[in-house]
């Protein structure tokens, strides 16, 4: 039997400040002083955020002001990436994310990541997901036809493909492809998951759909979403935090509960992007 | 000015387009009557006694059976040398060097500067090496190798850009799901990367299928059934030459031998895309 899962978006979405005190915010991921080079050019400097577990967490700004490359640090995908350099300090569940004896392959398995362009593998729909789940160990079939159908049921997606698991990826639609990542990311059980605008390549239909599956992970999963629609952040995010240029790197400039940031922010910065007079 | 959308008459659009269909028929009509002149003069020559026994006066009477195992032979230890070397090199330049490092920077301009170098240096260069120095001496291993040599640069680089060709996306996504660097390399990389490598493999054995300068001085002339790597053996574009340039008479055999030839490249070529689509087919499945 597979866990009951809350259907998304069927729940009404309550402010935070509203909700029972069982929801007390408990920092899962503490970012220190972070910053980050490419080469000699700064992506963002000195960002200092603590992500509560089981939240949504959105990050808006304009575009270039380092908010995908903060992503990047969090899961050390910035290795993989030549010339780029991070300092500062990343703790995870109280566990130093930058050390160099950190095996990076059991902290992304942690820490999920969905790409703003859908990116299935050129594989069939079953070997997507089978794929990393026997890469990490995971051989008795029955648990992972199992899993595999437990991960397509929370995105949504079992009634459309079970009767063409061997089909392509590539053949799904844009929103199903994402919806795929999701539960390629998902299937690995992770604790947070990062989204770089998971939305903003799909069609309004199928980037609803999304966002629905976005909210439905609320509680179950540390969320951080990249997001360049404000009306989208408003909609689903717990907590906020503004990115911005200045003196040539990104900043922090104001983070806060979501409520905060769009109704009362403090920096008139934010002010002014929220209300969009700016950005 | 009129509105009209009657077709007007356009000089230049008329010269472009004749241009362009003329220098495709060119081409076309080239290769065709090559082929065809093959055809006409080989064809009838063809036959199983001209394809198993062995050559008869100088190669004016008998057959080629021995070239074509000889031929046979050096091309197998040619692409089994340089496949291996060539997928590894590749690997390393695409995905373990920046196109900034001075080591893929020294590599890759090696290599260009060596796809350039003509085959009778590289032919100086096998007979000085592997004949005399490694003491292999006239021989098909010698031939072989000489030609991986001479096949390598062309292989590793068509490689590479197949590699290069496989979108970041995959190698981020599969990072980001905590997959290693050999499972994205195998499972996902390589496959991607089969369509480049069989460019460099037709290319590379067009190549040395055809090759008689570097072949003289390394795999030699001898004509017999070849009993060892160790032994010296004819190839098929060697045998040609002699036939046409050094047997009066031999034109005949020739035009045979080289029909012979042409018909094994195509077969070659064929038979690896067809192998590639095949196992590409299984490994990957793309839309």
């Amino acid at each position: 039997m597979r866990p009951p899962t809350p259907t998304p978006g069927t729940q009404p979405w309550v402010p935070l400040e509203e909700r029972p005190a069982c929801y007390a915010p408990n920092p899962f991921i503490e970012v220190e002083q972070l910053s980050l080079h490419y080469g000699q050019k700064p992506a963002f400097h000195n960002v200092t955020l603590s992500i509560n577990k089981g939240y949504i967490t959105a990050l808006v700004g304009p575009s270039g002001c380092g908010k995908t490359s903060f992503l990047t640090s969090l899961n050390r995908l910035t290795d993989i990436i030549p010339g780029c350099r991070v300092a500062g300090r990343i703790r995870l569940d109280g566990l130093d994310v930058l050390a160099p004896h950190t095996d990076v392959i059991r902290l992304r398995r942690r820490v999920g990541m969905i790409f703003q362009k859908p990116n299935p593998f050129p594989l069939s729909i079953l070997k997507n997901l089978e794929f990393p789940l026997r890469e990490h160990g995971l051989k008795d079939r029955e648990q992972i036809a199992a899993s595999i159908e437990t991960v397509l049921h929370d995105v949504g997606l079992w009634d459309e493909v079970k009767d063409r698991l061997h089909s392509p990826a590539l053949a799904l639609s844009g929103g199903q492809q994402q919806r795929l990542c999701m539960a390629r990311a998902l299937v690995l059980s992770p604790e947070v998951l990062l989204m770089d605008e998971p939305c903003s390549a799909l069609d309004p239909l199928s980037s609803g759909v999304v966002e629905d599956l976005i909210v439905g992970l609320r509680g179950r999963y540390t969320v951080l979403i990249v997001t360049h629609n404000l009306a989208q952040a408003r909609r689903i995010a717990d907590y906020a935090a503004l990115f911005w240029v200045q003196n040539g790197a990104g900043q922090l400039i104001e983070s806060g509960t979501a409520k905060q940031i769009f109704e009362e922010p403090r920096d008139p910065l934010t002010a002014a992007y929220v209300s969009g007079m700016r950005g | 000015m009129a509105k009209t959308l009657e077709r007007t008459f356009d000089g230049r659009e008329l010269f472009a387009s004749t241009l362009v269909w003329s220098a495709a028929v060119l081409v076309t009509g080239t290769f065709c009557w090559l082929l065809g002149d093959i055809l006409w003069h080989g064809l009838n020559q063809i036959s199983w006694t001209f394809l198993t026994t062995p050559p008869r006066n100088a190669g004016r009477e008998g057959g080629i059976g021995p070239i074509i195992v000889s031929t046979a032979l050096i091309l197998s230890v040619c692409l089994g040398v340089s496949l291996p070397i060539g997928v590894g090199t590749a690997v390393l330049l695409a995905e373990f060097t920046t196109d900034e490092s001075l080591f893929g920077r020294l590599t890759r301009r090696s290599l260009d500067v060596l796809s350039g170098v003509p085959s009778i240096v590289f032919g100086l260069f096998g007979n000085a090496f592997f004949c005399k120095t490694l003491g292999l001496g006239f021989s098909i291993l010698s031939g072989g190798l000489t030609l991986a040599c001479m096949v390598l640069p062309i292989l590793i680089r068509s490689t590479e850009e197949g590699f290069r060709s496989v979108p970041t996306g995959y190698r981020l996504s599969a990072a980001a799901l905590g997959l290693s660097r050999t499972t994205t390399l195998v499972h996902l990389l390589l496959p991607a990367a089969v369509p480049g490598l069989l460019v460099g493999l037709v290319l590379g054995v067009g190549r040395a299928i055809a090759e008689t300068a570097a072949l003289i001085f390394t795999s030699g002339y001898v004509d017999r059934m070849p009993g060892s790597l160790l032994d010296s053996g004819r190839a098929l574009s060697i045998h040609i030459f002699d036939l046409s340039m050094n047997v009066s008479g031999g034109d005949a055999h020739a035009y045979a031998s080289a029909l012979v030839l042409v018909v094994l490249l195509l077969a070659i070529n064929g038979t690896a895309s067809w192998l590639a689509e095949h196992w590409l087919h299984r490994r990957i499945v793309t839309v």
